[in-house]
């Protein structure tokens, strides 16, 4: 399975909308490196709200690509995490302290805007 | 639905076949949101742990009653290779595999209850118990 990324303007975005087994985070994490390669794009906005659960293993990968992406030139913010997906992430112990983050798509958008123009 | 099932773990896939069987038994028993998330991330783990270091086992789930007092619980099976430092996998950020090492220990914060046996060469039992409330 292969989670589909869109490009608009100078941006990727990508909804994940699919129950997220290992390889399919992994080929993600290689899809974008890719794209951003291609791409030239400076921003990444993930949209996490149809997520319903987010292990160690799927937090590890995420925070991966964005510290990847950062090499790569382009600043990543996740957006629409759910109340149950960010609890559960605090009793695993995973604080995703250096990664941005934003309510929804909308907003996320606004933040890379405002990081890359501001 | 008072019987206990069980998911055969021996690849990546059977990891979301359990969570999504965790995730369809606690919705039933009428755990909250976060709580379905809890549950369905701890079996997760488990799945994740024994696919990785044991190469395959299963995870079986069923629902508790005790008393009146309704829960589910969650057991973690395997034949593999056991292991040596129980205190030492309990501690945050502990990992022989490069990962975060919030395995474990998060499996303990996500439920209510959690025993963990383990003989080297032998294998190891995890059980993790979620009460309703
Ligand atoms: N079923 C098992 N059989 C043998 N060893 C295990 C088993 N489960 C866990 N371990 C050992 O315990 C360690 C800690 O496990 P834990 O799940 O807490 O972290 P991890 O799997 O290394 O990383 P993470 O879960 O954060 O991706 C593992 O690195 C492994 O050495
Ligand atoms: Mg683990």
């Amino acid at each position: 399975m292969r989670i589909p990324i869109l490009k608009l303007h100078e941006y990727l975005l990508i909804t994940i909308q699919v129950e997220m087994d290992d390889q399919t985070a992994l080929q993600f994490q290689e899809d974008l490196l890719n794209k951003i390669h291609d791409t030239g794009a400076k921003g990444v906005v993930i949209d996490l709200t149809s997520v319903d659960m987010i292990d160690s293993f799927i937090a590890k990968v995420l925070g991966d690509v964005v510290r990847m992406s950062k090499l790569m030139g382009a600043q990543v913010v996740l957006t629409g995490i759910q109340p149950a997906v960010a609890i559960t992430l605090i009793d695993l112990g995973i604080s995703m302290r250096e990664v941005s983050t934003a309510l929804d798509l909308e907003q996320g958008l606004d933040k890379l805007r405002l990081e890359l123009e501001g | 639905m008072d019987i206990q099932s069980c998911v055969e773990v021996r690849n990546e896939w059977d990891i979301v076949s359990a969570r999504q069987l965790g995730r369809n038994m606690a919705k039933e028993l009428g755990f909250g949101n976060v709580d379905q998330a809890r549950i369905t991330t701890a079996i997760s783990e488990l799945a994740r742990n024994i696919y990785l270091y044991a190469g395959r086992g299963k995870i079986c789930i069923e629902p508790i009653d005790q008393l009146g007092k309704k829960g589910l619980r969650i057991i973690a099976l395997d034949n593999g290779p056991g292991i040596r430092e129980i205190r030492k996998v309990m501690e945050d950020g502990y990992t022989t595999s490069g990962g975060l090492g919030a395995g474990l220990p998060g499996v303990k914060r996500l439920m209510d209850e959690f025993s963990i046996e383990s003989t080297v060469d032998v294998g190891t039992e995890i059980s993790a118990t979620k009460w309703l409330r």
